[in-house]
């Protein structure tokens, strides 16, 4: 007997904890939170309605949450712009997986999703490389995407994509040469690899190419997760004399925190992160996959299923610098990025990267 | 008639935790609007539905089972191993430098080396750890918590400088990744599905842990030291010796899951900077099997399974219904404290039968010997 | 390049910044002393925190008040505690797997409550640091030690209060003695049972503070595993104090300084390669514990459930 009263008082216990958790849960889906919160719901509404014309069925699979401020989100953005332009969910419908950083499980979802009847499935993670180059072959059917990268393996089914984020870093490089008076930046980074250390070479480029006197100094702090050191990471770059910082990948948030505490101005890259701290947020490069979804989508239609590599860059609008309007940057400085936005478009600035 | 039924509901009692833990899911579930026998549908059908996703199953277990195995040793020998991660990271390097470097030489031959260097760089890991232990009383949690984090940042360096695949060096976006092993490397395949041979290894290894613990004077030591350190000194067993031996061959068995999963699933390493990014957690959640499988290797193999398709399923459960990723962690978790807790009931039964049958030997920590006794008995 | 690490900017950078990352290293290691000196080893200290960085920022974010977030932060800490007692002293259940559990479901809820309750990252303005006339002027010293924020002053005042109460009240040695002998705690009349709950149940709570001093103290925003490790580090650094708060004091410094030196390698353009220069904390630590071979046992009945002989 007395056992049975154990079981009741663990599981009301529990049933507790969960309730006290689980209960506030209910709400938030009416508090103006989040944008996407309405749009999610959005989604599978769709999947269930016969939509009218035959949609347009998309698949990701992405290693960061899809509310990252970094690369996640980019790509799920691009993927509600998508949506919007092609006339809402009846036209264009995508289902996720998000945090897939396990290459492995990432490998189960996109030979899952590939059994489906998805249009095309795009693997948003360098990481998954090898395991679509095993599992499109046994799809010819079906078109994959991946990136970021340039290798389509030869496949005819699998595009690749990448961004030019050494484009973007270099006109953040030249802003921040230009805002800094210590001439000492600093520069937080998670692992020195990808996607990253291509916008951090593009950066130090850029303020190379201004001043060449400015000191640079980087910092990769080895995780892509670890808040606490990217903020410690920022507040060694202010003691070293940094009053312009920029960084790349999700956990960068704690650094902006505290460049916004000791008002040190940010460039950011991959998603806006001009929310986070309006004050001193100067600009953010802005990835706009959509330029090679949009693409992808048109090539798909026709019939093209893969073996074809596209890049954003700042010439397509896949990458925009974006300007925080509640920052006032000197006209001159935002005249500079411009002039240098367009030299790099018309190819009168050649980046060269170390 | 009694006690055979009672073994299958020790049988059964994780089995019916598993269920309890859902059920709590289950009312989550529903504050996130969704339906939950949808979802569970799902994660049934993603686990064991066709041939292929049982297949995945496996391929799930194949390390859970591996690191279960050291586990259920060091356990038995009363050091905590933690390092898991790290081991099977370590392992996979010295595993994929085998298979990259020495590319001259006949596929079975190679595959072969390259699974006992993952062994021996395991064991390496783990033997660390094992030595600070026994000779400099550093405790084992936290050298293996610290040597856990010093083996990512060397498969970082490693992966992106050193090992990096030669296609990746010169291309601006570095992926740091090692090149791909030769085909003729590769773990055969059992079915047409990624089901490969490294199963049957685990399986095999599963009954050698067995004979070693229970059939061996080696497994004998490690467990006497385990169960009473202080009488087998006076027993005249080296304890440090077996202590440090515990902890080398629990680390070298993580050290062959991360050569096998090289092997056998991605035929090269890659990292995401994390250690998860390439374990899977396995080296955690092996831990967890080897409890679900009280801690004795062939009960391992159905414990491995059962997490492995919880993992499996669930991924495939937030494809099919759109919950979020950390939904799953959550029942991932409930599950954990939930098996754990319900280990109470089993040991509770055992003593009960064991008050009826006569003491075979002297007990000097009740609950460890009685449950090892039972074991001893099962199969 | 090398002898730049031993200017004064470095050395006070490397100073002040490892008292502030010690912080939530300290309150949850102290934590986790208490619960291991009474015999239970937690391994949930990761999901106790994560779920009181939450709390903490999720409240002080609607709330507009700091210690409102504080007390969030302890609440949901101690009834993570209070679980992790229930399932630790009455089921008996093997405590590193439990923790492990409880890590797990930690790490989930806080992001699903996340996901659910903000959506997106934000920031809060969280406590500031107190200028403390006179002292904070000093230079060097005062930017080291007297321009931190309260829950940093907080966290090293916890240390000489937990060694009191370890060490010089009856209920530090009810602890001790159920950490060391339950069966004779138990037969002097002493509630094995109540004071493993009272410990798990402060170890969460403090757990939770340590997850409120990130959210709303030092990084003022909430991410999903902000915490990324910190929790099992802090579990670590109880074994490297030998289990009394002062050790764990030089422990979280020892750690926290390391980390912050090689921030400072990599900045200065020491050329050293970044992976093995965040690896230096990790070898440093274990290092330092075979240089001092110490000869102090863990309680004896760490990891051991207490069940009364019958």
């Amino acid at each position: 007997m007395k056992k049975f009263a154990w079981i009741v008082t663990f599981v009301l216990a529990l049933a507790l904890v969960l309730s006290a958790c689980g209960t506030p849960a209910e709400e938030p889906a009416e508090v103006p939170a989040a944008e996407e919160a309405a749009e999610a719901p959005a989604e599978e509404q769709a999947a269930e309605e016969a939509a009218p014309a035959e949609p347009f069925r998309v698949a990701v699979v992405m290693p960061s949450a899809i509310n990252d401020l970094a690369f996640g989100q980019s790509m799920y953005d691009a993927l509600i712009r998508v949506q919007e332009e092609m006339g809402g969910p009846e036209y264009f419908e995508f289902v996720y997986s998000e945090n897939m950083f396990v290459v492995d499980d990432a490998a189960a979802a996109i030979r899952d999703y590939a059994t489906q009847d998805f249009d095309l499935i795009i693997a948003h993670g360098s990481q998954y490389g090898s395991s679509l180059q095993e599992i499109a072959p046994d799809f010819p059917e079906t078109s994959f995407a991946w990136g970021t990268t340039v290798d389509t393996f030869g496949q005819p089914n699998i595009f690749a994509y990448e961004a030019a984020s050494h484009e973007g870093g270099y006109v953040n490089g030249v802003m921040a040469a230009s805002l800094t008076k210590s001439n000492v930046i600093g520069v937080v980074g998670p692992i020195e690899t990808g996607d990253a250390k291509l916008y951090v070479d593009g950066f130090k480029a850029g303020v190379a190419a201004t001043n060449p006197d400015i000191t640079v100094n980087v910092n990769y702090i080895g995780s892509f997760s670890d808040v606490a050191l990217a903020s410690e990471a920022a507040t060694t770059h202010i003691a070293a004399g940094a009053d312009v910082m920029t960084g790349s990948a999700q956990m960068v948030t704690g650094a902006i925190g505290k460049a916004d505490e000791a008002g040190v101005l940010w460039l950011g890259t991959q998603s806006s992160q001009a929310s986070l701290a309006p004050s001193i947020v100067v600009a953010t490069q802005v990835f706009h996959w959509e330029v090679v979804i949009n693409e992808i989508v048109a090539l798909v239609k026709e019939g093209t299923l893969g073996g074809q590599s596209f890049v954003i860059d700042l010439a397509n609008g896949g990458e925009v610098i974006e300007f925080n309007d509640a920052y006032a940057l000197p006209e001159d400085v935002k005249a500079l990025a411009e002039e240098t936005v367009q030299g790099i478009i018309d190819g009168s600035i050649t980046i060269t990267l170390p | 008639m009694r006690s055979r039924l009672s073994t299958l509901f020790d049988a059964l009692l994780p089995v019916l935790a598993t269920l309890a833990a859902l059920a709590v899911g289950a009312v989550m579930l529903l504050f996130l609007k969704v339906n939950p026998i949808e979802a569970y549908a799902a994660l049934l059908n993603g686990a064991f539905g066709s041939f292929n996703s049982f297949a995945e199953t496996l391929v799930k277990a194949t390390p859970l089972l591996l690191v279960a195995l050291g586990i259920c040793i060091s356990f038995r020998g009363d050091v905590i191993n933690i390092g898991g991660e790290g081991q099977m990271i370590v392992g996979a390097i010295l595993a994929t430098w085998v298979g990259l470097t020495f590319t001259d030489y006949p596929g079975w031959l190679i595959t072969t080396v390259a699974l006992l260097a993952g062994f021996l760089g395991g064991a390496v890991w783990g033997g660390i750890p094992g030595i600070l232990k026994a000779y400099f009383n550093v405790n084992e949690i936290l050298s293996t918590v610290m040597m856990n984090a010093i083996a990512v940042q060397l498969m970082n360096f490693l992966l992106r400088g050193p090992m990096i695949d030669p296609a990746q060096a010169d291309v601006a976006s570095k992926i740091p990744q090692t090149a791909r092993l030769l085909d003729i490397f590769q773990l055969p395949r059992l079915a047409p599905t990624r089901l490969h041979m490294g199963a049957l290894i685990a399986v095999g290894l599963a009954v050698l842990v067995y004979i070693l613990l229970w059939r061996t004077t080696l497994g004998y030591r490690i467990r006497a030291v385990g169960q009473n350190p202080h009488a087998s000194r006076y027993a005249g067993i080296k304890v440090p010796r077996y202590m440090v031996m515990a902890l080398l061959l629990s680390g070298a068995f993580a050290g062959l899951a991360g050569a096998i999963q090289v092997y056998g699933v991605n035929y090269r390493m890659i990292t995401d900077g994390s250690a998860s990014g390439f374990t899977g957690s396995a080296g955690f959640n092996g831990i967890v099997a080897a409890l679900f499988g009280q801690l004795h290797p062939i009960w391992s193999i159905p414990a491995s399974i059962l997490f492995g398709a919880l993992l499996v399923g669930a991924n495939s459960m937030q494809r099919i219904v759109q919950v979020p990723s950390a939904l799953i962690t959550v029942l991932n978790g409930l599950v954990v404290v939930f098996v754990v807790s319900s280990e109470i009931w089993r040991r509770r039964r055992q003593r009960r039968r064991l008050a009826a049958a006569p003491e075979e030997e002297p007990s000097p920590k009740p609950d460890q010997t009685e449950v090892q006794k039972k074991e001893e008995a099962q199969p | 390049m090398i002898t730049e690490l031993f200017s004064t900017t470095v050395l006070i950078g490397i100073l002040a910044s490892g008292i502030r990352l010690a912080t939530p290293y300290l309150y949850a290691a102290i934590g986790e002393t208490f619960s291991q000196k009474s015999g239970v080893l937690n391994l949930g200290v990761e999901g106790q925190m994560l779920l009181g960085c939450f709390a903490a920022f999720y409240v002080a974010f609607t709330t507009g008040n700091l210690w409102l977030g504080v007390l969030a932060a302890m609440i949901v800490g101690a009834v993570m505690g209070l679980a992790m007692a229930f399932v630790t002293v009455n089921l008996h259940a093997q405590q590193g797997i439990s923790g492990i559990g409880f890590y797990l479901f930690g790490l989930g809820m806080s992001d699903l409550l996340f996901q659910r309750l903000m959506g997106t990252v934000e920031t809060v303005k969280g406590f500031q640091k107190i200028y403390i006339p006179g002292l904070s002027d000093i230079p060097g010293i005062g930017e080291i030690l007297f321009n931190q924020n309260i829950l940093v002053y907080g966290a090293y005042l916890l240390v000489p209060i937990a060694w009191f109460v370890l060490n010089k009240t009856t209920l530090g040695l009810k602890i001790r003695a159920v950490g060391e002998n339950p069966d004779a705690a138990d037969s002097l009349g002493v509630s094995v049972a109540q004071v493993r709950y009272f410990t798990i149940i402060l170890g969460g709570t403090l757990s939770g503070v340590a997850g409120a001093s990130l959210s709303i103290a030092l990084l003022n925003v909430f991410q999903q595993n902000m915490t990324s490790g910190l929790g099992f580090i802090a579990v670590a650094l109880v074994y490297f104090g030998a289990w009394k708060p002062v050790g764990v004091l030089g422990g979280a410094l020892l750690f926290s300084m390391v980390n912050s030196l090689q921030l400072w390698i990599q900045v200065l353009g020491i050329p050293v390669p970044s992976d093995i220069a965040v690896m230096m904390p990790y070898v440093l630590t274990i290092l330092v514990l075979v240089a001092t071979v110490s000869r102090v046992r863990a309680p004896s009945a760490l990891t051991k459930p207490f069940e009364r002989d019958e």
